[in-house]
C-alpha cells in the first residue's frame, strides 16, 4: 500500500497581515499512511489544513495532489479532487438527520440537477437510492445507524463526531484530513475513534490528523510532522519525534532545560 | 393528529386515492360554494390568495429552504406582471399568446434573480436583507420611472387594457359554458390558478427531497461545512435565487392578466414584507405551512376589513375606528400573537418544531 506520495506540500507560506502562520513549510503524505500534524498550540496546524482544503489561499508554494498541482482555489474543488475534512468544532448540519448529513457528503460525486429531481426520472432515482444507500453504509461503518433519524445536533458529542467523519468518507475521499477528532473525549471514545482510524486506514485511505493528544498520535501515526511558529522543525516516524531535542524543547519550552 | 392521519396515508394507497379524489371534489366545488354564498368579492379574494400562495412557495425556497432573507421578492411579481403587460395590450399594440409570455415572465424573473444573487453571494442575515430589500425599491422606481424619455413602463400612471388571460382562443374574462354549465370568469381564473398553484407545490416538493434541495439546507445550516462537502455554494445559492424568482415571475404574469392592470404601487416594499410573513408565519421551509401561510394572510386582512365595520355598529351601535385602520392594527396583533405562542409558524416542519422545543426529546432519550 505504502509508496509513492499521495500530497506534496512544497514551501507553503501563508500570513494574516504581519502574522507569519506558516513558513516554508514543506511535507509528504505517503498513499495509504496515518499522518500525524501536531505542535503546540498557534503553531499553524489548522491553518495548513485551510491552505489544504481550499478555504484559505497560500501566499507562497504548492501543494501537489495524487501527481497533479492541486489549484484548490475553493474547498468545493479540493473535495471534488479527494480531500475530505472534518472540522476541530464539530460543524455538522445541525437540524438535518444523520442520515441527512451523510446524504449531503455524497453531492460532489452525484449529478442530478434540478430537471433530473423535478422530473424524477429512473437515472435520478436509481442515482437517489444509491445515495441513500451508501449513506446507511456508512452510518454503520461509523457505528451510528441507530440515531440516523435523529437531528444531528440531538447526538451526543462522540456521535457527532462520528457523524462528521461519515459524512466526510460519503464524498470518495483519497485523503481524509481530521482535525483534533479526539478533542473532548473520553478514554473509551478516544479508543473506538482510534480503531475506526486505523479502519478507514486499511480501507486504504490516506489519513492526515492533527491532534493534541499526544498518546493517540504516537500509538497512531506512522510518521509525524511537528509545527512550531509556522515552521515545520521534525518529520519522522513517532519514535524518532519524541526524542528530537527540537520537539522537546518546542512543547516544554527552552530555557529550563 | 394531522400529522398521524397524513403518515397512515402514506401507508395505504387505497385511501390516499379516495383522500386525493375528495381533496380534488372538494377543490373543484370550492368557488361554487364561495361565490354563491360569500358574493364574487371573496371569490376575488380566493383568485389571489392562489397568486399569493405561489409567490410564498417561490419565496420558501429562497429563504426557508436556503436561508437567504430575501426583503425585495416582490421585485420578481413586478417583473413578470409587467412582461406580460408589455407583450399584451395596447401599450406596445402586442398581443402575444399567454403560453409564450408566463414562460418568458418566469425566465425574465429567473434572470433577474440571478442578477440579485450574483452580487449578494458573501452576504448573509441582515446583510443580505438590507441589500435585497434596495434592489426590490429599485425595481419599482425603474417601473415608475422609465416613461421618458422613452415611454416603456407608462410610469406611475401603470399600464391598462391588459389583455384577459386566453387560451386557445377562449378568454377567461367571459363567463364560459362547458357541457352545459355555466363557469363565471372568476370561477374560471380560480381553476387556473389553482392548476398553476398544484403545479408549482409539485415542483417544490420534487426539489426539496432531492440533491438540490439538501443542498440548499445545508448551505442554510452551515456554509463552511457544505463547501467541505463538495458543494458549489455560489451556483446552489443563485440557483435558489433563479427558482424562486421564477415562481415570482409567473404569478406576476397571472396577476397582469387577471387584474387588467398594472402599476408600480401595487409592488411596494408593504407586499415583499407580507409575502415574507407568510413564509415565516406559515411555518418556513414546510410546504404546507407556507400555503397555509398564504391562505391566512390574505384572507385575514379582508375578514378584518369587511367585519370590523358590523361589528362596531354592533357592539357601540356606531363606527368609531375606521375599518381600514383598525385592519392593519389588528393584523399586527395577530402576528405578534402568532410569533409569541408559535416561533416557528402555524404548521412547522417537524425538524423546526423540534429546533423550537429545545433539547427536551434528547434529555428523554438521554434519561433512558
Amino acid at each position: 500500500m505504502m509508496g509513492a506520495n499521495l500530497l506534496e506540500a512544497r514551501n507553503i507560506a501563508k500570513h494574516f497581515g504581519g502574522v507569519k502562520a506558516l513558513t516554508d513549510v514543506s511535507l509528504s503524505i505517503r498513499k495509504g499512511e496515518i499522518y500525524g500534524l501536531i505542535g503546540p498550540n498557534g503553531a499553524g496546524k489548522t491553518t495548513f489544513f485551510n491552505v489544504l482544503t481550499g478555504l484559505y489561499h497560500p501566499d507562497g508554494g504548492e501543494l501537489i495532489f495524487a501527481g497533479d498541482k492541486l489549484k484548490a482555489s475553493a474547498p468545493h474543488l479540493a473535495a471534488k479532487c479527494g480531500i475530505a475534512r472534518t472540522f476541530q468544532n464539530i460543524r455538522l448540519f445541525g437540524n438535518m438527520s444523520a442520515m441527512e448529513n451523510v446524504m449531503v457528503g455524497r453531492h460532489v460525486r452525484t449529478h442530478a440537477g434540478v430537471i433530473g429531481a423535478v422530473l424524477h426520472d429512473s437515472r435520478t432515482r436509481r442515482e437517489e437510492a444509491a445515495i441513500r444507500r451508501r449513506a446507511e453504509e456508512l452510518l454503520h461503518y461509523v457505528n451510528i445507524a441507530d440515531r440516523a433519524d435523529d437531528l444531528a445536533r440531538h447526538l451526543s458529542y462522540g456521535d457527532q463526531r462520528r457523524l462528521e467523519i461519515a459524512r466526510a468518507l460519503a464524498t470518495d475521499p483519497k485523503l481524509l484530513a481530521l482535525d483534533e477528532p479526539a478533542a473532548g473525549m473520553n478514554g473509551t471514545e478516544t479508543e473506538g475513534l482510534r480503531t475506526l482510524i486505523e479502519g478507514i486506514r486499511s480501507d486504504g485511505i490516506t489519513v492526515l490528523l492533527i491532534e493534541h493528544d499526544v498518546k493517540l498520535v504516537m500509538g497512531l501515526c506512522d510518521r509525524v510532522a511537528v509545527l512550531d511558529y509556522g515552521e515545520k522543525i521534525c518529520e519522522d516516524v513517532p519514535s524518532v519525534v519524541q526524542k528530537d531535542p527540537k520537539v522537546i524543547e518546542a512543547y516544554l519550552g527552552g530555557s529550563l532545560a | 393528529m394531522m400529522t398521524l392521519t397524513l403518515e397512515s396515508l402514506r401507508h395505504d394507497k387505497r385511501a390516499a386515492i379516495i383522500a386525493t379524489a375528495l381533496m380534488g371534489l372538494a377543490l373543484a366545488a370550492f368557488p361554487f360554494m364561495v361565490g354563491s354564498t360569500l358574493g364574487n368579492s371573496w371569490l376575488r379574494i380566493i383568485d389571489f390568495a392562489m397568486l399569493y400562495i405561489m409567490l410564498a412557495l417561490g419565496l420558501n425556497i429562497v429563504v426557508g429552504f436556503a436561508g437567504l432573507l430575501d426583503m425585495g421578492y416582490i421585485a420578481f411579481y413586478a417583473v413578470g406582471a409587467y412582461l406580460y403587460a408589455l407583450l399584451a395590450s395596447p401599450h406596445f399594440g402586442l398581443h402575444l399568446p399567454i403560453w409564450l409570455i408566463i414562460p418568458a415572465g418566469a425566465a425574465l424573473a429567473g434572470l433577474f434573480g440571478a442578477l440579485l444573487g450574483a452580487p449578494t453571494l458573501r452576504l448573509r442575515g441582515d446583510y443580505l436583507a438590507i441589500v435585497t430589500l434596495g434592489f426590490g425599491e429599485i425595481v419599482r422606481i425603474f417601473m415608475n420611472n422609465l416613461n421618458s424619455p422613452v415611454n416603456i413602463t407608462n410610469g406611475p400612471q401603470g399600464i391598462s387594457g391588459i389583455d384577459p388571460i386566453q387560451m386557445g382562443g377562449i378568454t377567461l374574462a367571459k363567463p364560459l359554458s362547458v357541457l352545459g354549465f355555466t363557469v363565471p370568469s372568476l370561477h374560471a381564473y380560480y381553476y387556473l390558478f389553482l392548476a398553476l398553484a398544484l403545479f408549482i407545490v409539485f415542483v417544490t416538493i420534487r426539489l426539496e427531497n432531492s440533491r438540490i434541495g439538501r443542498a440548499w439546507v445545508a448551505i442554510r445550516e452551515d456554509e463552511v461545512a457544505a463547501k467541505a462537502c463538495g458543494i458549489n455554494t455560489r451556483n446552489i445559492k443563485l440557483l435558489a435565487f433563479t427558482m424562486g424568482a421564477s415562481f415570482g415571475g409567473v404569478a406576476g404574469g397571472l396577476f397582469a392578466g387577471f387584474q387588467g392592470f398594472v402599476s408600480p404601487e401595487s409592488f411596494n416594499l408593504m407586499e415583499s414584507v407580507m409575502v415574507l410573513c407568510m413564509v415565516v408565519l406559515g411555518g418556513m421551509g414546510n410546504i404546507p405551512g407556507v400555503i397555509l401561510g398564504g391562505v391566512l394572510l390574505t384572507i385575514l386582512p379582508e375578514i378584518f376589513r369587511h367585519g370590523a365595520g358590523p361589528v362596531q355598529t354592533a357592539i357601540f351601535g356606531k363606527i368609531l375606528l375606521d375599518p381600514e385602520a383598525l385592519r392593519m392594527l389588528l393584523f399586527g396583533l395577530a402576528l405578534i400573537v402568532v410569533m409569541l405562542y408559535r416561533p416557528a409558524g402555524i404548521w412547522p416542519s417537524t425538524t423546526r418544531r423540534r429546533e423550537f422545543r429545545g433539547e427536551s426529546s434528547d434529555v428523554l432519550k438521554e434519561g433512558e
